[in-house]
C-alpha cells in the first residue's frame, strides 16, 4: 500500500515536471505575473531607481510584453542576473523571457536552444581608456590590461581581436558591471571593454566621464534582443510581436500621446491593424485585441523608449545611429502587420 | 551437575523480519536503500526526460573544441586557441597553487597564533582571542573581498611608477607592489647555477641528516650539541661559497616598467595575493582553535613533570607538549585543509581563474554545458579532496600513538 502511494506520488511529480516546459503564455496569465530577466545593473538598460522601481531600455521591453499580455505593466518581478547565470535562469523556467542585452549568436540561438525574439539594440564592443592614457586607437593597447565581464560574448572578441592583431593582453575577468567599474577607476586595468552602449552608460555614471575616452574601433557586431526558450514559439510570437508592434508604432507614427486618438480608428489600415480596430492580430497572437495599444501606452513606442532612458537628452547620450528606423538610415525594421 | 542443551532452532518465519529485533534494522535498512535508489533514479529519468524535451543530450565533446578566451595566471603554455580541456587543466592547476599555499600559510598561522593563545603574557593572549574570534566569525568571502579591495584602492597603479619623479617606487628596487599584484625579481639559471642549486638541496638533507645525528647522540651519551646555528649554517654557507666560487651564475631578472605594466620578473596576481591571504588567514583562525584544543587535551601533569625535570618553557613546549598535541590536532587539521581546498571555489569572486572560473565559469557559459561541466567540477573536487584526505590519514597513521 504504501508503495503504491510512493509510485503514485513519483508519476504525479513526473507529470507535473512534463506539463512544465509547455505554454509559457498560460503559465504567465495563470501566475499574473511576467518573470523578466535583466541586468544586476546597467543604467540605462535596466536598474532600479531610488525608489527600487526598475527602468531602462531593456526594462521597458519587459513592461510592454507584461501589458500586452497581463494587461499591467507592472506585473513584472524582474530577475537580475548576471552574464554567468542567465541562460541557466532562463532554461530552467526561472524566467519567461530574457532582456539582458544579451548577443544574437549562432550557438547560443542553436546549440543553447533559445530563441531571440528579435533585435532591440544594434551595438558592437568597444573599449574605454583614461584620457590621461593617451590611446588613440585600440590597436595601441598592446601590452595592456583589460577589464572585461566574464560569460559574455565580448571575452571571445577580445581574445580574437588582440589575437588577430598580433598584440597582447592581460584579461582581468569580472562579474558584474560594477565591479567592473571599481576596478577600472581604481586603476587596476588599463581599459575596459564592453558594448559601446555599456560603455556609454557606465561612463554617464563616472564622477568625471569627460576624463575618459571610447577609442574609435568597435570590433565586433553585437545585435542585442530579448530571447525565450526554445519550442514555445506561440510564445516567441508574443514577445517577438510586442518588440515589433513598439518598432512599428514609432514608423507609422503612434505615440503614447496620440495612442488614444488613434486607437479610436484612423484612416490608416495598418495602423488600424496594429491597435487592433480592424482584423483579429490580438487573438491569433493569443491575446486580446488591445494588446498592442498598451504595449505601446506601458512606455511609448520604440522611439519613446530610446530617447528616454538611452538617447542624447540623457546623461548616456548615445545617438540612434544604427537604431533609427530604416526609413532614416538606420537598421530597424518591423515586418508588417497584416 | 548441569547438562547444556542446545536451544531450540528457531526456524526463520517472514514476521520475524519486523517483530525480531536481530532482523529488523537490517529491514530497515533495506527499505531505505530502496527509497534512496528510487529517489536517485526518478531524478536522473526526470533530468534525462526534461533533456530530451528541451532537445539537449550529455556531451563531453566541447573539451576538445578551442576554448576561445584568455586565461590571465597560466602555468602551463595556454592561449585562446587551446582547447576547454587545456583551460580546465589550467583551472585545476591554479586551484592547486591557491589551495597549496594556503594550506601552508593558514597551518603556520594556525600553529602559532593557537600557541600564543595560551601565552601567560595577556596582551599577546588577548590579541590571539582577538584574532581568532574576528576571522572565524566573518564569512570567508567577504575577507577575500576586503583584501582585494583594499590592495587595488591603497595600492598605486603601474604607472604611478613612471617618471622622473615617480609618486611610487619599488622596494628595494626590486619588487612593485601595483594593484594588479605583486612583481617580484625572477631568478635566471645559467648551467652552473644548477649546481649551485644541487648543492643547496644537497644541504637541506645534510641539515637533516645532523638534527638526527644530534638527537641521537643526545640519546646515546647525552651530550648536547647546538641544534639551532649549525643547521642554519649547513643551509647556507654551502650554497653561498658555491655561488661565488663559481662566478655568481644566478642573475635575477628585475620587473621593469614597460609600457602599460612591469614586464619581466614574476608577477603574482593581486586575485591570487587576496584569496591565498584570505583563505590562510581565515582557515588559520580555525587551526588556531584545533592547536589550542590539542595542547590543551595533553595533561596538564605532562607539564609539570617536564617542568619538574628541569626542562624550560620552550623545551617543554617542542618536546613533550607539540608532539602530543601534533596526534590530536592532525585529525581536524585534514577538514581543514579539505576546506581550504573547497573554499577556493570562490575565486571568481575576485576573477582569479581557478577551476571553477575556466571550466564552471566561462566554459559552461559559452559552451552552455552546465550538467556537464558541473559533473566534473564535482568530480575533481571529490577527487582532490579524497586524494587530501589520504595523505593526511596516511601521515596521521605514521605519528599516532602507537597502541599494543
Amino acid at each position: 500500500m504504501n508503495k503504491s502511494v510512493f509510485l503514485g506520488a513519483v508519476t504525479v511529480a513526473g507529470l507535473a515536471a512534463g506539463a512544465a516546459a509547455a505554454a509559457t503564455i498560460d503559465d504567465v496569465k495563470a501566475r499574473g505575473k511576467l518573470n523578466c530577466g535583466v541586468t544586476t545593473g546597467l543604467v540605462g538598460f535596466a536598474a532600479p531607481d531610488a525608489n527600487g522601481e526598475w527602468n531602462g531600455f531593456d526594462v521597458a521591453v519587459c513592461r510592454a510584453v507584461a501589458a500586452a499580455v497581463l494587461g499591467d505593466p507592472t506585473a513584472v518581478e524582474f530577475v537580475p542576473t548576471t552574464g554567468k547565470t542567465r541562460f541557466t535562469a532562463l532554461a530552467s523556467g526561472e524566467i519567461d523571457m530574457l532582456a539582458r542585452n544579451t548577443t544574437w549568436t549562432f550557438s547560443r540561438d542553436v546549440d543553447l536552444k533559445f530563441e531571440f525574439t528579435g533585435i532591440n539594440y544594434y551595438d558592437g564592443q568597444g573599449f574605454m581608456v583614461p584620457k590621461g592614457l593617451g590611446v588613440s586607437s585600440a590597436k595601441e593597447l598592446d601590452g595592456a590590461t583589460v577589464c572585461i565581464q566574464t560569460g559574455t560574448t565580448t571575452e571571445l572578441n577580445l581574445a580574437d581581436f588582440f589575437r588577430k592583431n598580433n598584440i597582447s593582453y592581460e584579461p582581468v575577468p569580472i562579474e558584474t558591471n560594477a565591479e567592473a567599474q571599481q576596478q577600472y577607476l581604481a586603476g587596476a586595468c588599463d581599459a575596459y571593454t564592453t558594448d559601446a552602449s555599456g560603455l556609454a552608460a557606465t561612463r554617464a555614471t563616472f564622477e568625471t566621464p569627460a576624463d575618459h575616452v571610447i577609442l574609435p574601433e568597435i570590433i565586433s557586431k553585437e545585435p542585442l534582443g530579448p530571447l525565450v526558450r526554445h519550442g514555445d514559439s506561440e510564445w516567441g510570437d508574443v514577445v517577438r510581436w510586442t518588440l515589433n508592434a513598439l518598432i512599428a508604432a514609432e514608423e507609422l507614427g503612434v505615440t503614447s500621446a496620440n495612442i488614444d486618438e488613434m486607437a479610436a480608428g484612423t484612416n490608416s489600415p495598418e495602423v488600424n491593424r496594429l491597435l487592433g480596430t480592424e482584423g483579429t492580430l490580438g487573438e491569433m497572437l493569443g491575446v486580446d485585441k488591445d494588446w498592442a495599444v498598451r504595449a505601446i501606452k506601458a512606455g511609448g513606442n520604440y522611439g519613446e523608449i530610446f530617447a528616454r532612458n538611452i538617447g542624447e537628452e540623457t546623461p548616456i547620450g548615445l545617438a540612434r545611429g544604427l537604431n533609427a528606423q530604416w526609413t532614416d538610415g538606420g537598421l530597424l525594421y518591423a515586418p508588417p502587420f497584416r | 551437575m548441569t547438562t547444556l542443551t542446545d536451544p531450540p532452532k528457531e526456524q526463520f518465519r517472514l514476521s520475524m523480519l519486523l517483530n525480531d529485533t536481530r532482523y529488523r534494522s537490517y529491514t530497515f535498512q533495506f527499505i531505505a536503500l530502496l527509497l534512496v535508489i528510487a529517489l536517485i533514479a526518478y531524478l536522473g529519468s526526470n533530468l534525462m526526460q526534461n533533456l530530451r524535451a528541451a532537445g539537449l543530450n550529455i556531451s563531453y565533446q566541447f573539451l576538445g573544441e578551442p576554448s576561445g578566451y584568455d586565461i590571465n595566471q597560466r602555468p602551463i603554455p595556454y592561449d585562446s586557441q587551446s582547447t576547454h580541456m587545456r583551460a580546465s587543466i589550467v583551472g585545476v592547476l591554479n586551484t592547486l597553487i591557491v589551495a597549496f599555499l594556503a594550506c601552508l600559510t593558514a597551518t603556520v598561522i594556525g600553529v602559532i597564533a593557537g600557541v600564543l593563545r595560551l601565552s601567560n603574557n595577556w596582551l599577546v593572549r588577548k590579541l590571539m582571542a582577538v584574532y581568532v574570534e574576528a576571522f572565524r566569525n566573518v564569512p570567508v568571502l567577504i575577507w577575500i573581498l576586503i583584501i582585494f579591495t583594499i590592495m587595488t584602492a591603497t595600492l598605486p597603479a603601474p604607472r604611478a611608477f613612471r617618471g622622473d619623479d615617480p609618486e611610487a617606487s619599488m622596494l628595494f628596487g626590486a619588487v612593485a607592489f601595483t594593484n594588479r599584484g605583486v612583481y617580484l625579481p625572477k631568478p635566471l639559471l645559467e648551467p652552473m647555477g644548477w649546481v649551485v642549486l644541487g648543492i643547496f638541496v644537497l644541504s637541506i638533507f645534510g641539515a637533516i641528516w645532523y638534527r638526527r645525528y644530534a638527537t641521537k647522540l643526545l640519546y646515546d651519551t647525552g651530550r648536547l650539541l647546538p641544534m639551532g646555528w649549525p643547521t642554519v649554517a649547513i643551509l647556507i654557507l654551502p650554497a653561498v661559497l658555491s655561488y661565488f666560487i663559481l662566478g655568481q651564475p644566478i642573475a635575477l631578472e628585475y620587473p621593469e616598467l614597460g609600457g602599460f605594466n612591469f614586464s619581466g620578473g614574476v608577477q603574482v596576481l593581486g586575485s591570487l595575493i587576496a584569496l591565498w591571504f584570505a583563505l590562510a588567514i581565515y582557515t588559520g583562525a580555525f587551526i588556531a582553535e584545533n592547536v589550542r584544543a590539542g595542547i590543551q587535551a595533553v595533561s596538564r601533569g605532562q607539564t609539570e613533570a617536564a617542568a619538574s625535570l628541569g626542562l624550560r618553557p620552550r623545551r617543554i613546549m617542542n618536546l613533550v607538549v607539540l608532539p602530543q598535541a601534533l596526534r590530536i590536532i592532525i585529525p581536524p587539521l585534514i577538514s581543514q585543509y579539505l576546506n581550504i581546498t573547497k573554499n577556493s571555489s570562490l575565486a571568481i569572486a575576485v576573477g582569479y581563474m581557478d577551476i571553477t572560473g575556466t571550466l564552471g565559469g566561462i566554459t559552461l557559459n559559452q559552451t552552455g554545458r552546465a550538467i556537464e561541466a558541473v559533473l566534473l567540477l564535482m568530480l575533481f573536487y571529490l577527487t582532490i579532496s579524497l586524494i587530501i584526505s589520504a595523505v593526511m590519514n596516511f601521515y596521521n597513521n605514521a605519528v599516532r600513538l602507537k597502541e599494543r
